[in-house]
């Protein structure tokens, strides 16, 4: 899956920005120094937006097409922030033959946000994750860790709406 | 030096520990096919056409048959190796399919039929286009940049233009973005080329074996000025275009076709068609003059040479705080458009509106540097089209101008005739020792006994000299290939190295290795060092002529008489001289 690039609006602090610096220092003589750098800054702000990139492009001279190769090659790295709210739709095979991807349709045009990302304001976030082992809910999807399972599109304007105030 | 016998299609050969089954194989005349890999550059067994069948010695008996990449593999002692089997071809066979599977095969009117690798080998192994029919990769067409296209449709992600951004330009804008089926090659957060720090150096396009990287093709706007009644055009050709050129039509590289050259592309219709080797002994006049000026007034040292527009836009980019050492002079191209536009507009009262300028470059930076503000002496851009030495190359092609059959002409007046100073700009270190023979002269206020400064000469990525010049020290240092810059002015910024002039030029070996020279495939530039062979071209054309010197050259003492009073005037300011941007990262 290709990532796609955030929205919202950075707000990291400099309180982060010492703290990825620190790791960056601790770091930077390593042999495969970025693995370990990326997965730290991702532990300080939550994800990697541009803003952090060029930070640690800057920081250890290692260009900024090399830090977002890595970025969007391994899984684990992402690009958008979890929002308050954050949506995750279960793809695993049962839910999938059970219709989950009808479920993120609904959503996305619930909240007018693709799979993968999240809201401009930082509220929503949807992604499509693999299977959660609640096979016999299925379709399931969690929200903000919260279980709603034997989903049909028709529930989701009703779960949404908890979470919209 | 421990050596490893091994058997190679039944030829016993000794080859140095630790060569690989492709070097091997090479000593005794096999020739391997490649397509991913570019010696010392790229080296990653990524596109599996180079297998071979390998046996390796277990104890005293010889292990079973393993097909391995021979780019990437070491041999070992008693290996036996074969080149070329039923097998071996089956598997290349496949490997090539299933590239074409997900590759745009437009190939009737792409840039590169004929001069395409994929193609190539396609052909030599009979394949089936459409053997495996599926889903294709989503990857875009990018034209943001005034230099280079790339085209992702016809990426066979072999990442050699990678290797030559990332390992040998020590640059790195682009590379494999995504993953598995999604893998494209790339800018950072998938932008634009034009937003990254580019340089435009085009490093990436001779390197790429297909058509997914390309200048930006300008011969249509030409061939409409040629048709364009209200137009005067001309063209002005650099240095290294003679010693390249004919790469297009079937020469050995290392071919000198000036005369050929001259006359094709007066057959093309130009108005006149002029030698930039006059502004390039224009350049070393004010930029020499320029240096003497910088040494005797506490100027900001060292400074740089500033011909290169790859050059000029990586020190904008990763040393903004140098961009006071480069040279104000503008580069041989643009001062001869802006002389185009004013000196020759003036004389041969036209106005320069009306004049088309193109040059003929081997480079693809100049596309950018055209473009570049602080670049109009005549209000209007002081050169209209730049063209790469390939693109001229179609252009005559396309016109059907038998090249090879044409007999020698010479450039037209006012602008007929370069010094060998001029000539060697092609090559680096030529910059250096052009503005070496000037200011030698001028500080010892006498005639120089040789010419010759062999310590700048040569393909080697750094060079440092000194010259005592009367009561003055002159040191001095050249760079090719920004890497190599970059490790340059380091040692300089660090203060370990004191030097008063500096050449850089933006392609390792200067324009003779430029982005925009002909294509030579893999196996072309495995095995001869293009560097050296082009540049022999223009320091055999250096020592033929007995004009040497910029200083001698009658065309440029003219101008400076008619037109633009003394070196470095107001007036030569006004309109050979330029700025600078501090650009960042």
């Amino acid at each position: 899956m290709k990532k796609k690039p955030t929205t919202v609006a950075f707000r990291g602090t400099k309180e982060q920005e010492e703290k990825l610096l620190a790791v960056i220092e601790k770091h930077k003589d390593e042999m495969g120094k970025m693995m370990p750098i990326l997965q730290e800054a991702q532990e300080i702000y939550g994800y990697l937006p541009i803003e952090v990139q060029k930070i640690i492009a800057r920081e250890t001279g290692v260009s900024l097409e090399e830090i977002y190769g890595i970025i969007s090659f391994y899984a684990q790295f992402k690009l958008n922030p979890d929002g308050e709210v954050a949506i995750a739709v279960c793809l695993g095979t049962a839910c999938y033959v059970k219709g989950a991807g009808e479920l993120i349709e609904a959503i996305e045009q619930e909240l007018s946000i693709t799979s993968g990302s999240t809201s401009a304001d930082g509220k929503f976030s949807l992604e499509a994750t693999r299977c959660i082992g609640a096979c016999g809910l299925a379709p399931v999807l969690t929200v903000n860790g919260e279980v709603y399972g034997r989903l049909t599109k028709k529930d989701i304007p009703g779960i949404l709406a908890k979470y919209k105030a | 030096m421990e050596m490893v016998n091994v058997t190679i299609n039944g030829i016993s050969v000794a080859v140095p520990k630790g060569s690989t089954v492709l070097d091997a194989a090479k000593q005794i005349g096999i020739d391997i096919p490649t397509l991913c890999y570019l010696k010392e550059i790229n080296e990653i067994g990524a596109c599996r056409i180079c297998l071979v069948e390998v046996q390796e010695l277990r104890g005293a008996t010889l292990g079973p048959k393993r097909m391995v990449t021979s780019c990437v593999y070491p041999v070992t002692e008693g290996m036996v190796v074969t080149t070329n089997s039923p097998a071996i071809t089956a598997s290349r066979k496949m490997n090539l399919e299933l590239l074409l599977s997900n590759h745009n095969k437009e190939c009737l009117s792409c840039v590169r039929s004929t001069t395409c690798e994929l193609q190539r080998l396609c052909q030599e192994y009979g394949v089936n286009e459409n053997r495996f029919k599926g889903a294709v990769t989503e990857s875009g067409l990018d034209l943001s940049s005034p230099a280079i296209v790339r085209d992702g449709s016809k990426c066979i992600l072999c990442r050699r233009c990678v290797a030559a951004c990332r390992n040998m330009q020590g640059i790195g804008v682009i590379g494999a973005n995504n993953r598995g089926f999604d893998t494209v090659i790339g800018t950072a957060m998938d932008g634009t080329q034009a937003s990254t720090s580019c340089i435009n150096c085009g490093q990436c396009i001779v390197a790429c074996p297909t058509g997914a990287l390309t200048e930006r093709d300008d011969t249509d706007k030409v061939f409409e000025a040629l048709g364009d009644p209200t137009k005067k055009v001309y063209i002005c050709i650099a240095p290294s275009v003679r010693a390249q050129i004919g790469e297009c039509f079937g020469y050995e590289p290392g071919t000198d076709v000036e005369g050929k050259m001259v006359a094709a592309v007066r057959r093309l219709g130009f108005d006149g068609v002029f030698d930039m080797n006059v502004t390039a002994d224009l350049t070393i006049v004010e930029e020499a003059n320029e240096l003497l000026g910088r040494l005797n007034n506490n100027g900001v040292l060292p400074m740089i040479t500033s011909c290169s527009p790859g050059w000029i836009k990586y020190c904008e980019h990763y040393f903004p705080e140098m961009t006071e050492n480069l040279s104000t002079c503008k580069s041989p191209q643009q001062m001869f458009g802006a002389l185009m536009k004013t000196y020759f507009a003036e004389k041969e009262g036209i106005d320069p509106e009306d004049i088309f300028f193109v040059s003929a470059i081997p480079c693809t930076a100049k596309k950018f540097e055209v473009g570049r503000p602080d670049q109009s002496a005549a209000g209007v851009p002081d050169v209209d089209v730049a063209i790469t030495t390939r693109e001229l190359g179609r252009m005559i092609n396309r016109a059907g101008i038998n090249f090879k059959a044409l007999a020698d002409e010479r450039f037209d007046t006012p602008f007929s005739r370069g010094s060998g100073a001029g000539i060697i700009f092609g090559a680096t270190g030529g910059v250096m020792e052009a503005a070496l023979r000037y200011a030698a002269e001028v500080i010892l206020d006498k005639k120089l006994e040789s010419v010759e400064f062999p310590e700048v000469r040569g393909v080697e990525g750094v060079k440092l000299a000194a010259y005592k010049l009367g009561d003055l020290e002159v040191k001095v240092a050249v760079a090719s290939g920004t890497k190599n810059a970059k490790e340059l002015l380091e040692r300089v910024k660090s203060g370990e190295l004191d030097v008063q002039f500096i050449e850089i030029m933006g392609c390792p070996g200067g324009c003779v290795n430029g982005g925009g020279q002909p294509y030579q495939p893999a196996s072309v530039r495995n095995s001869i060092d293009l560097r050296a062979v082009r540049a022999a071209v223009l320091y055999k054309a250096d020592a033929a002529t007995d004009l040497r010197k910029s200083q001698d050259n009658a065309e440029v003492m003219a101008l400076y008489r008619e037109f633009l009073g003394a070196p470095n005037s107001h007036k030569a300011h006004e309109i050979l001289h330029t700025s600078y941007i501090k650009r960042g990262l």
